[in-house]
């Protein structure tokens, strides 16, 4: 999770992502971050977020897209 | 092209007889959906206001969010023979000001939503509201007679981008360089009346006069696509595949955002067969993606600065190309001439390296309010000393291959394109400047990963820094990395080593 948030805060260092979970309704995301964060996560995790898990409900919240991670390393 | 038509919204004159019933511009949401006659009505309804109330031959400001009422609103600024100058919702305050305090203008008009932000600006002027507006009876009299004063070299439209001073440029544009652009874009892109846009670019840039004029001119349709879609392919794909969408001029992050993640693997786009893009390089890996899931659809670079109203230059794909290639951006659109000058101001020989140069009825008329810069770059042809003939300098550096065609080499100054946009590094350096704490500064870009890198030194965490510019820029000019150091790397001649700084 700390390895997540830094890559968030890389982005937006004013945004407490510990409780935010309105990273996408809010805007606090926009599409050139949702870029990076899945090339991070990839270099970082080792996970390929696919196409279909693409949506705002897993972009939320650190929390949410944590668990999205955890879902596809148990996957594989 | 017709040599007739004077005003762009005879576009909209003739189509309104022949497809009235037919939707012209929607967002995806019936309710908002605007057919040919509503626009028609809609618009002319506000340019009989902005008469009745004295506005004429003047900027009005647009400040709508992304909805068909505004394109509405745009074209009933010109019904009244004004200019329209959109502002965009999530622009940060103070660049907002920034372009009114140049602008002066005496009139905006708003959405319920906006009236109520525009009163936390430093703006005095008269807000109309847009539901108000369009209740207003036509005044066909009116609006005749500004027709008929109307000459095809007064202003449609003001487009701010960014200055590398700190303060955005307005570029001018007039019916004249539109509907030169209009009719030969859509004669290269065979646009026609069964053609459905999906516009992704803000209604603030000259980008999307690609769908609004197009749309008026053929009868054709544009859905608005909404600006969160961008952010997830698969429902974007499947929104395309709902409107039935067959063409699109995209910025090419738009559309590598979807061919990146494998999303033609679970959707394809299923009526799309007309594929322009511009702004970028399109990397050729994605481009392949693209071409392979749609075998049969046209693919189009387009090249042009918002100094030559949009788009000057195009090139269908016709051809595989190599990963490290670049797709080019090959030649001028009827009735514009490209120049290539080298440094010495003379044409370039075969594969040498020169500033590209707009000629043509495609230049718009310079920046509003701004002589000074417009003389720096909208200058006499050096190439004739016998009568005045302006050429645009577009700071591009191109050159010609071996097959004769035009490609984008650089930039000769510090301006890069980010998403899409077009940024002067200096605009941003300018701001970080001026926030207490700040030493030095300097911004470079990461063209690989295409990322904006702000360097700084000075007594103000990066967090901080990062909280001030989202008041100051707008989203995509943030820097997309922050890193505080305790001094910035200086070349011998003591200036800031941006080389090593990019290399960092």
């Amino acid at each position: 999770m700390e390895e997540l948030i830094k890559i968030l805060k890389d982005l937006h260092p004013d945004v407490d992502f510990d409780t935010c979970e309105t990273l996408i309704d809010d805007k606090i995301l926009d599409s050139f971050d949702i870029v990076s964060v899945i090339s991070e996560i990839n270099e970082e995790f080792d996970v390929v977020i696919p196409a279909e898990e693409i949506i705002p409900e897993n972009f939320n919240s650190a929390k949410a897209l944590y668990a999205l991670i955890k879902k596809i390393e148990d996957e594989d | 092209m017709n040599m007739q038509q004077r005003n762009v919204m005879e576009y909209l004159d003739k189509t309104v007889l022949q497809y009235p019933d037919k939707v012209a511009f929607s967002n995806g949401d019936i309710k908002s959906d605007l057919t040919f006659a509503e626009l028609y009505k809609s618009s002319r309804a506000i340019g009989s206001l902005l008469s009745i109330r004295g506005y004429y031959a003047e900027p009005v400001v647009v400040f709508m969010k992304k909805h068909p009422n505004a394109v509405s609103a745009f074209f009933g600024c010109v019904y009244g023979g004004c200019y329209y100058v959109p502002i965009d919702e999530e622009m940060p305050k103070f660049r907002t000001e920034l372009i009114l305090q140049t602008l002066k203008p005496r009139v905006m008009i708003c959405d319920e939503e906006t009236a109520e932000l525009s009163r936390g600006m430093d703006y005095d002027g008269e807000v109309i509201l847009y539901d108000e507006a369009i209740k207003t009876a036509i005044d066909d009299q009116r609006l005749g007679k500004i027709r008929d004063e109307q000459i095809d070299t007064d202003p449609i439209y003001i487009v701010f981008t960014s200055g590398s001073t700190g303060i955005p440029k307005g570029v001018v544009a007039c019916h004249r360089s539109v509907i030169d652009y209009i009719e030969n874009l859509s004669e290269v892109l065979e646009f026609n009346h069964e053609t459905r846009f999906a516009n992704q670019t803000p209604l603030y840039f000259d980008a999307c006069l690609k769908e609004l004029y197009p749309t008026l001119k053929f009868g054709a349709t544009t859905v608005i696509v909404p600006k969160q879609l961008f952010m997830f392919p698969v429902k974007l794909v499947e929104f395309l595949n709902e409107h039935k969408v067959n063409t699109v001029c995209w910025v090419v992050s738009a559309l590598t955002m979807i061919s990146s993640f494998k999303t033609f693997e679970k959707v394809k786009p299923e009526y799309l067969d007309n594929i322009a893009f511009g702004s970028e390089v399109f990397p050729i890996k994605q481009l392949n993606i693209w071409r392979e899931a749609l075998p049969n659809a046209g693919f189009t670079n387009l090249y042009g600065p918002t100094e030559a109203t949009g788009m000057c230059c195009y090139f269908k794909v016709d051809r595989e190309f190599d990963l490290d290639d670049t797709v080019p951006i090959g030649g001028p659109f009827r009735n514009t001439r490209i120049l290539l000058l080298n440094e010495k101001n003379e044409l370039c020989k075969d594969g040498e390296e020169g500033e590209i140069c707009v000629v043509g009825t495609s230049l718009t008329m310079g920046y509003y309010k701004n002589f000074e810069k417009t003389r720096e770059v909208f200058v006499q042809n050096p190439l004739n000393d016998l009568y005045p003939e302006l050429i645009y300098r577009t700071g591009d550096i191109g050159k010609r291959n071996s097959r004769g065609e035009l490609c984008f080499v650089s930039r000769k100054d510090y301006q890069i394109k980010h998403m899409g946009h077009r940024i002067e590094l200096g605009e941003i350096e300018v701001n970080v400047n001026n926030i207490e704490g700040i030493r030095h500064c300097c911004c470079v870009y990461d063209k690989e990963k295409d990322k904006i890198r702000l360097f700084y030194s000075g007594d103000i965490e990066t967090g901080e820094v990062i909280t001030v510019l989202k008041d100051k820029l707008p989203r995509y000019m943030i820097p997309n990395k922050v890193e505080k150091l305790d001094r910035l790397p200086l070349t011998a001649n003591g200036k800031i080593d941006r080389k090593k700084l990019a290399s960092m």
